[in-house]
């Protein structure tokens, strides 16, 4: 039997279990910001909380975890992109920020 | 069971083998393909609008709004912040738990209990858009805070704010009619003979939406 007559079929109790978990992964990055963490720390547990949650959702929730590794490539690759992307707008945006504080400022 | 799933021996092979074989390449229900290059594709509208946020919160010479004290709610005198905001995460994340049940159980062919699965997805999705609503009220009415400025800060924060989070809106709600639909077609019994691949297809669309809102929550209430 394949996955096209069959679909994603799994045990309900690994859909609680990952439930339980993004409970406790969305309070934990709520009581990042409750607890007035700052700088490197905040970011830092931003990220890994948000990462956490997003990987969970993706791969047992869509079920991205036990699709078929060429269906799998064919979605991964083109996000690639994105990072590039953030990085190139970041320098763009720093470089805006000087620009203002050099010409506007005063 | 031969796919490659189950086939530890040549992992990469297996795509060179789909890529190459002069025939139809993803062996999955068609549908759910097209389901994902969508997602896809709105991955990048959603990243597009993230990086523009980024760049004009960076690029930003004025103070940027503290979020958390925009979105903090007053509860019996107590002041506590991104109380809504953090409401409105628990909501988004029972109610992928309640789509995870219902493509369980539409695989399982309990039609009654995919329904009210869906339904009670559909109603948490209502109530979530519902609180949205409330959110923007507030914060036009109250702060005055506009697409062009507003009194707390840089005045980007305005627009980003209502084009982010109006787009995400946008996807619930489509999201909650989708859901509808598709349930009461499986109460109809429109898939009985086709499968339920649907319930598991519109269950992408939901999860996908719930995902964008982890990214949303992190990067412009909790950052």
């Amino acid at each position: 039997m394949s996955a096209d007559t069959q679909g994603q079929q799994h045990p309900l109790s690994l859909y609680f279990k990952v439930w339980g978990l993004l409970f406790v992964l969305s309070a934990m990055s709520y009581m990042v910001d409750y607890l007035q963490f700052q700088g490197l720390l905040r970011w830092g547990l931003i990220l890994v909380f948000m990462f956490l949650k997003a990987g969970l959702i993706l791969s047992i929730f869509m079920h991205f975890a036990w699709e078929p590794i060429t269906l799998r490539v064919a979605l991964l690759v083109p996000t690639l992109a994105i990072p590039i992307f953030i990085a190139f707008m970041a320098i763009e945006g720093n470089y805006t920020l000087s620009s203002r504080l050099n010409f506007l400022a005063g | 069971m031969t796919d490659m799933n189950s086939a530890p021996k040549g992992y990469w092979q297996n795509m060179v083998v789909d890529w190459s074989a002069d025939k139809e390449a993803f062996k999955v229900n068609w549908g759910k393909v097209m389901m994902w290059v969508f997602l896809v594709s709105d991955t990048f509208i959603f990243s597009l609008f993230l990086i523009g946020y980024m760049n004009v919160r960076i690029s930003a010479s004025e103070a940027w709004p503290l979020t958390s004290e925009v979105f903090a709610l007053v509860v019996g005198g107590e002041h506590i912040p991104l109380l809504l905001i953090a409401i409105m995460t628990f909501i988004l994340i029972t109610s992928s738990g309640t789509m995870a049940m219902a493509v369980n159980t539409a695989y399982q062919g309990n039609k009654h209990a995919t329904f009210w699965l869906m339904i009670t997805t559909a109603v948490l999705g209502a109530s979530f858009v519902g609180m949205q609503a409330y959110e923007w009220t507030k914060l036009i009415v109250e702060e005055g805070i506009r697409p062009w400025g507003n009194p707390l800060g840089a005045a980007q924060f305005g627009s980003t704010f209502f084009m982010i989070t109006g787009f995400h809106g946008l996807h619930v709600t489509g999201g909650v009619i989708y859901l509808t639909i598709v349930a009461i077609k499986v109460r109809l019994g429109h898939y009985d003979k086709k499968g339920f691949q649907i319930v598991e297809i519109t269950g992408l669309y939901w999860h996908f939406v719930d995902l964008v809102w982890v990214f949303i929550f992190a990067f412009f209430y909790l950052w």
